[in-house]
């Protein structure tokens, strides 16, 4: 509790009156608070534990049995290999095939889980993610139209990425441009994303139709493939984007807290509700653009992860964007491995999975969930 | 005299349409003032125009000699608060973090005790700190409306703008809200302008009224000399008795004129 209160509540010492009512008595309700501000950053260390934990699971499930202890002794070895000893074989299943699969589920989740968290904020949208809004649609049509266009040859990954951040960027001003002309009603929105969906998968099949053997190769190694498309060769571009990403939308929570109170109020209390709105989507078009190159299309996540950590912890941004990606990242490894292992060797692709095992959990806390929805 | 908040030749027109029309006026310190006027008469677009809500065509805004217009938006938050006439929270979140907010413009990221502080306070004395972890959402009107208020005073702005804060009340959360605004602005020699609707809650609490009509200023002054028969119908184009109360003048509208048109 110490170490808590330091860090996230450190006052300025002085204000003796305050200070003295702080040292005595506290009310039942401050009391509450208090115990309100613990269980919220109690949940955010517990389900990152769960991750590291599951992790460690996950990695024990396959055709080569690993235990639970050989599987972090393999990941720690690689930092301190005189503490962790493991077999050669068990190591190169751990890093070369299932620890990466688990590393690209953990980053799509994360990223996919604070992109609906911020969108969900800025356009006040309890149905705003990157795939209701047509986002993730377009950064595939951006995929599709490099292929095409052949240009992947000279620019690498980067060009791709580039391009679909292009067209996931287009998607967000086009909702931004609507949100601002017809207002940003749910229904408005929604609507838009599916018009924009179906508009750039269409011409994305199109664009298929016309493909030679090779340009429908490049179409599917990009984009539309799964979790077994990532590697540690393009973990790096995805890593540093996330790294940028992460700590400036962090560095927006106020903001962003303030922003789900209406335009007008987050005006008056010194936010430029407009700026942050597409500060917000030109961040969150490159982070979806990054992830739907390397992973695909998943289209659950980033609509559920923020809703269940919001029902728990309630909406302060410094902890509901931090615990949407953990939540994200949970749901979309869970899912993956029960995927890979359900009826292997038969793969399920991780799209599918995540939607399937998401949805009636999903449906579960809609039922029993403490904290009012929007929808109750 | 001493002011504190003035309005320059404020004209706003939405549409090109126009709503306010070289609005000027001056506010001394620690005074409560309202805006009264028919619907459409630029109430709340005034209002909303001096927070920079919306941008006025032309005109200043000087809190203290400072022009408002030419300040970021942060630093117009440590001048001025708000409460909107109505709020709506799509996603839950309890009071006390709604409160919190209106702290932005004076901390840093990780927030501090002393925040929290004032935060209870404010609950404390606008009596709604048993509703602090409640959700927004779940809340009375006469409760809702409390938020937004105790937002703006945690705000700590000399200048509070209060956007019909007593519509959809019944009487004694009126009073209560009417009281509570009246008794800050007396203690923290705080200046409140807010517009309404209510002649007579208008009359019973403010020290100056300006009365609106057509995006301009047609009577401005104490009670007695603005709410007065003539002027009520010439503004609202109806007659009334105006009745002189514990020193306010109260009015009772009796009838629609309609001067020739049917």
């Amino acid at each position: 509790m110490i170490g808590f209160k330091t860090v996230f509540f450190r006052g300025k010492n002085g204000n003796g009156q305050s200070k003295a009512r702080r040292a005595g008595k506290k009310s039942g309700m401050e009391l509450a608070h208090d115990k309100f501000k613990f269980v919220r950053l109690f949940f955010v260390l517990a389900i990152f534990a769960m991750l590291i934990l599951l992790t460690g699971i996950i990695i024990t499930l396959g055709p080569l049995n690993i235990s639970v202890p050989d599987a972090y002794s393999a990941l720690l070895a690689l930092f301190w290999p005189e503490y962790f000893q493991v077999e050669t074989l068990t190591s190169r299943v751990v890093w070369n095939i299932r620890f990466p699969r688990i590393v690209g589920g953990m980053m799509a989740g994360f990223g996919l889980g604070i992109c609906g968290c911020v969108m969900q904020a800025v356009l006040k949208n309890p149905l705003a993610s990157p795939f209701t809004l047509g986002i993730t649609a377009g950064a595939q049509f951006g995929i599709s139209i490099a292929a095409v266009a052949g240009f992947t040859l000279l620019g690498g990954p980067y060009f791709i990425v580039g391009n679909a951040f292009v067209f996931a960027l287009l998607c967000s001003l086009f909702i931004i441009a609507l949100a601002a002309i017809k207002g940003a009603t749910s229904e408005n929105l929604v609507l838009a994303g599916i018009a924009v969906n179906y508009f750039f998968t269409a011409i994305s099949q199109l664009l298929k139709y016309f493909a030679s053997d090779e340009q429908l190769r490049l179409m599917t190694n990009w984009g539309m493939g799964d979790l077994a498309a990532f590697s540690w060769a393009n973990s790096r571009l995805l890593l540093v984007i996330f790294l940028i990403c992460f700590p400036l939308l962090m560095s927006k929570s106020w903001d962003l807290n303030i922003m789900t109170a209406g335009d007008e109020a987050a005006k008056s209390i010194g936010v430029d509700a407009e700026k942050t709105r597409i500060f917000i989507m030109v961040i969150t078009s490159l982070l979806v653009a990054t992830i739907v190159c390397f992973m695909g299309t998943i289209a659950f996540v980033g609509l559920v992860a923020p809703h269940m950590a919001r029902m728990v912890i309630g909406g302060d941004h410094r902890f509901l964007i931090p615990a949407s990606g953990v939540l994200g990242a949970l749901v979309l490894i869970s899912a993956d491995a029960v995927g890979m292992n359900l009826i292997a060797p038969t793969i399920i692709p991780t799209g599918i999975m995540t939607s399937i095992v998401g949805v009636p959990f999903f449906m579960y806390l809609m039922m029993k969930g403490k904290r009012k929805e929007f929808w109750t | 005299m001493m002011i504190k908040l003035q309005a320059k030749d404020i004209t706003f027109s939405y549409n090109s349409h126009p709503i306010l029309d070289n609005v000027n006026f001056e506010i001394a310190p620690a005074r409560l003032v309202t805006i009264v006027g028919p619907n459409g008469s630029g109430k709340s677009t005034l209002i909303k125009c001096i927070d920079r809500i919306v941008s006025p065509q032309k005109g200043s805004i000087l809190i203290d000699r400072k022009d408002v217009t030419r300040m970021s938006r942060r630093d117009v938050a440590r001048y001025l608060s708000y409460v909107p006439q109505s709020s709506v929270r799509v996603f839950p979140t309890n009071v006390f973090d709604t409160i919190l907010m209106g702290r932005r413009p004076h901390i840093g990221w990780l927030g501090s005790d002393d925040d929290e502080v004032k935060v209870w306070d404010v609950l404390r004395l606008l009596n709604i700190e048993r509703l602090a972890m409640s959700n927004f959402n779940e809340l009375s009107g006469g409760q809702q409306q409390k938020v937004p208020n105790a937002r703006a005073l945690v705000q700590e702005a000399e200048v509070m703008l209060l956007d019909e804060p007593t519509n959809n009340l019944d009487h004694w959360h009126q009073l209560d809200g009417m009281n509570i605004n009246r008794d800050v602005v007396r203690k923290r020699e705080m200046t409140a302008l807010m517009a309404l609707h209510d002649l007579n809650l208008a009359s019973t609490f403010s020290d100056r009224i300006i009365m609106m009509k057509k995006g301009k200023i047609v009577a401005a002054g104490d009670p007695t000399s603005v709410i007065t028969a003539e002027n009520i119908a010439s503004v609202y184009r109806v007659q009334a008795a105006v009745r002189i109360m514990s020193d306010r003048p109260m009015i009772m509208p009796l009838q629609q004129i309609r001067e020739g048109r049917a």
